[in-house]
């Protein structure tokens, strides 16, 4: 790991076709912090994300790791640049195996390295290990999430993205995921970018919180502080 | 007795050629969803390459060499220069783009080459083993023995570098799931260009094994193409494996149809194939059943 990273959104507008999804959104995530990406279905959370890592094209504004801009760059420059993006639900290729979709992981680290990576996650993912010749497509949903987290962690990111990690999980499998995030920060430092649609769950671990409804931010506050907003969790997280 | 293991023989020995151009197709198909229909021609043309070489008094081997390399740079030219702004367009248009490469390639083989029929050199003898009296037919002949080891050998070369190798991780990846590869830093770009380089290349060797048998002239890979797509669509059109089987049954079952019922039949033994694999496997019969993640 090169170290974590900030990575700074300014006045972002982009989107699909005609209508722009995000409508000038800055965002700053400080490094070795968690930042929670709230809000409801459509408010353009994912939309977020996508455009981070290059996917939807950046029509407005400045994406900035530490100070190399990633805006308009190709995703995989994006990935190369220390970003690593753990899309909703389906990062997992069912079709290789697991130890196969985590060496999809260690492309971007020198060859050396790539053995005893390999082993630092199987020793911290025991159930990857158990399971390093089977086919992804055996797993379960928990075992995915764990399994794309893993990946990504092996590329050495210097900011993780990650989209609805706790979808379609059990609510124990979502305890241990965020608990992981939170480990994540707490011994490697890494930068955790976290949309999620569970607010409780995500503010229970984050640094900061950030409420994006249609395309803007309505609120950004520390953790604690937009948990404790009674008003605004009503109107638009949902608990 | 004898007849039966000569139409075997020689349905493999045909089959593997089938299988060869089928294995380019899928190597094509699993990275880009593009049928490319100039495979033939594309094999056509670097099979008067050699013969330009061996020709001008080159040696069999030489020309095999240059037809193979000149498939390889071929393939991710045209990847490359014509193929690539279609992606992410409606797929009618690859396909009408890889039509129009075709007409285009063999319009230029005619104006080049002339469209006479040229015979072609094989590097071994194309008669077949005898065991005393028993003649085991063409389909046991040097020749087919080398065509048979040569797709083998690409086969197993392909296996290979798909399983042990970083960049068969990574094409393996982007034909499963173009996203996730980027996400994982793939530049899945230049992995299109080195399938399409590598079908190019086996297309090339399938060429350079049929030619002898077919004579060489601009239209002269036309009907081993569609029997190849055959062989890529009855082995699911996803999997090198499935085209290899995929070539092999189609090989051995038109020998059959041609030595026990009639030698004008085959084509239409190839098409009954062909609908029957649709209507009760219409996913070929070696497509993996795990759904695809668009």
């Amino acid at each position: 790991m090169t170290g974590a990273a900030s990575l700074a959104v300014t006045g972002l507008v982009a989107g699909y076709g005609g209508v722009p999804v995000l409508d000038g959104v800055s965002i700053t995530a400080r490094p070795g912090t968690i930042t929670a990406v709230l809000g409801a279905n459509g408010a353009g959370k994912t939309t977020l994300l996508r455009t981070i890592s290059g996917f939807v094209r950046t029509r407005s504004g400045e994406i900035a790791l530490d100070d190399v801009s990633l805006a308009r760059l190709a995703p995989d420059r994006i990935a190369r640049a220390g970003v690593a993006h753990v899309p909703e639900g389906q990062g997992v290729i069912t079709e290789l195996t697991v130890e196969e979709n985590l060496r999809l992981g260690l492309l971007l680290r020198p060859r050396a390295d790539r053995g005893a990576a390999l082993e630092d996650a199987y020793r911290r993912f025991a159930i990857l290990g158990e399971r390093r010749r089977r086919l992804a497509a055996t797993l379960s949903g928990g075992e995915r999430q764990i399994l794309v987290i893993a990946r990504a962690l092996l590329s050495a990111p210097r900011v993780l993205l990650l989209d609805e990690p706790s979808l379609g999980l059990a609510p124990k499998i979502v305890a241990q995921v965020m608990d992981l995030v939170r480990q994540l920060r707490d011994d490697s430092g890494l930068t955790v970018v976290l949309v999620e649609q569970n607010a409780r769950s995500a503010l229970a671990i984050a640094d900061r919180g950030v409420v994006l409804n249609l395309g803007k931010i309505v609120a950004e506050a520390d953790a604690a502080e937009l948990a404790a907003d009674v008003g605004l969790r009503r109107h638009y997280l949902g608990f | 007795m004898q007849e039966f293991v000569e139409f075997t023989l020689g349905g493999i020995s045909d089959g593997v050629i089938y299988a060869a151009i089928g294995l380019s197709l899928v190597l094509i198909w699993r990275g880009t969803r593009v049928l490319n229909y100039a495979q033939g021609g594309m094999a056509m043309f670097t099979s008067y390459i050699a013969l330009v070489i061996i020709d001008a008094g080159g040696s069999y081997w030489l020309g095999f060499v240059v037809a193979l390399a000149t498939g390889l740079v071929l393939g991710a030219v045209l990847e490359r220069a014509v193929v690539r702004p279609t992606i992410g367009k409606p797929p009618l248009n690859a396909v009408i783009v890889t039509i129009g490469l075709l007409i285009l390639i063999e319009g230029v083989a005619g104006i080049i080459f002339g469209s006479r029929n040229r015979s072609f050199p094989t590097p071994f003898s194309i008669v077949g083993a005898k065991i005393g009296t028993f003649d085991l037919g063409p389909g046991a002949s040097p020749s087919a023995f080398f065509a048979a080891g040569a797709v083998l050998a690409a086969a197993v070369l392909l296996a290979l570098l798909f399983r042990y190798t970083s960049v068969g991780l990574r094409m393996r990846a982007s034909a499963f799931s173009g996203t996730v590869a980027q996400l994982m830093g793939v530049r899945v770009g230049r992995i299109t260009t080195l399938g399409w380089a590598l079908a190019g290349l086996i297309g090339a060797l399938a060429g350079m094994l049929v030619t002898p048998q077919t004579f060489l002239y601009p239209n002269s890979m036309d009907s081993i193409f569609v029997l190849g797509f055959t062989a890529a669509v009855i082995g699911g059109l996803d999997s090198p494996v499935g085209a290899i089987v995929g070539g092999l049954i189609l090989g051995v079952l038109l020998n059959y149809v041609t030595g026990y019922v009639g030698s004008n039949l085959p084509e239409l033994a190839g098409l009954a194939l062909l609908i029957l694999v649709l209507m009760f496997r219409p996913s070929g019969l070696f497509a993996s059943t795990a759904t695809r993640q668009v």
